[in-house]
């Protein structure tokens, strides 16, 4: 007879309660998820996050773990989303003098490309024949999690949906971005990174400095520009154009 | 090492105060970005900032360490998402669809928006000059 309070499934359930378990398994997955992408010449389907993500998912999902025991562990990492967007001050500061004679197309280009993702998905959503909560929780997409869902919950929208959304949004355009600007003949690196952190916030900024230093730059503007840009402008383009 | 983790911990803590009591619509970590700016600028002006962290090249060390795997840090909340793929999937898999074509509109919108700018203020310096 094997005793409940000993053998591997008592082991099992010690440490899945752990933080130890899961943080291991975070950064484990993640590193072979990145040693593939490294591999491939940073091939835009290898995107790191993308296929961590699904692995990862697929293991709680054999494993029975509810996301917060996960949690529990991967918050070690999760906490360093903010420290790193303090982080970008330094490339931000390193390269200022392209910043700094680029501000007014940034200017230019956070207005158009800001309004272009509202408008895109509202209209696009409401062809689709899609509710209007749902309508307006899509709205803020392109924006980092914390902001659009506070953008969400002020319309009355579901933030979860929203933020499914904007992960959705953020692996989407991290993978279209680079074949979509080689097809188009654009290699300015300042346009194509600040495209992908304005559309895809920080994984679209992450997947900038995997290709080039001065895109990840422009890309963290963008997606700080955005920000801003975005929560003054959805509520008004939602009254515009829903109907 | 320590120190320039902390200086950086610093500036975000400085940040949420300011976005929390004037409660702007930025996060906190956006006006810490602004204010370590502010001081790697500063430090080239005033010789008293010149000092621990921002002086022996260690809050760049920190900082490029932070983002070298800035996708890493997507991953716990990405997992949770990942979870919830119903709660959009539930709607048809015309969403997908839709984000898909948003996110193509936008970055062509966003890209050429920025390199017509930067042509026609190219041309009008060339111009004047």
């Amino acid at each position: 007879m094997t005793n409940p309070s000993s053998g591997p499934f008592a082991l099992w359930v010690y440490l899945s309660q752990t933080p130890l378990l899961w943080l291991t398994l975070t950064l484990l997955v993640y590193a072979a998820a990145d040693a593939v992408s490294a591999a491939t010449d940073r091939h835009p389907l290898a995107n790191p996050v993308l296929h961590s993500v699904w692995l990862i998912g697929v293991i709680l999902l054999v494993t029975r773990t509810p996301y917060p025991e996960y949690f529990n562990g991967a918050q070690f990492v999760h906490f360093l989303l903010g420290p790193a967007t303090v982080a970008l001050a330094v490339p931000l500061y390193e390269n200022r003098e392209v910043v700094l004679s680029a501000v007014v197309p940034m200017a230019v280009a956070v207005l158009v490309g800001g309004v272009t993702a509202i408008v895109s998905i509202v209209v696009l959503a409401q062809l689709a024949g899609l509710p209007t909560n749902v309508v307006l929780a899509l709205a803020p997409k392109s924006v980092t999690a914390g902001v659009a869902m506070g953008i969400s919950e002020s319309l009355g929208a579901d933030p979860s949906i929203t933020a499914v959304c904007v992960m959705l949004t953020g692996i989407m355009g991290a993978i279209i971005v680079t074949p979509l600007m080689n097809r188009l003949r654009i290699t300015d690196f300042r346009a194509r990174g600040f495209a992908a952190g304005l559309a895809a916030h920080g994984i679209g900024t992450a997947r900038a400095f995997q290709v080039d230093t001065v895109a990840g730059v422009f890309a963290g503007v963008a997606m700080s520009l955005n920000a801003l840009v975005t929560s003054l402008i959805v509520p008004l383009a939602v009254t515009l154009l829903m109907r | 090492m320590i120190a320039s983790v902390g200086l950086i911990l610093l500036c975000q803590l400085l940040g949420e105060i300011v976005v929390r009591s004037v409660g702007a619509p930025i996060p906190g970590p956006v006006v810490g970005l602004i204010v370590l700016l502010a001081l790697l600028q500063g430090r080239d002006r005033i010789g008293l900032l010149r000092r621990g962290p921002l002086g022996d090249g260690g809050v760049e060390r920190a900082a490029g360490g932070m983002l070298a795997h800035l996708s890493l840090l997507f991953v716990p909340a990405g997992v949770g998402v990942v979870q919830h793929l119903d709660l959009v999937a539930s709607h048809g898999i015309a969403i997908f669809v839709i984000l898909a074509l948003s996110a193509v509109v936008t970055l062509v919108a966003t890209a050429a928006a920025f390199l017509i700018t930067s042509r026609l203020l190219d041309r009008r310096r060339g111009t004047s000059s």
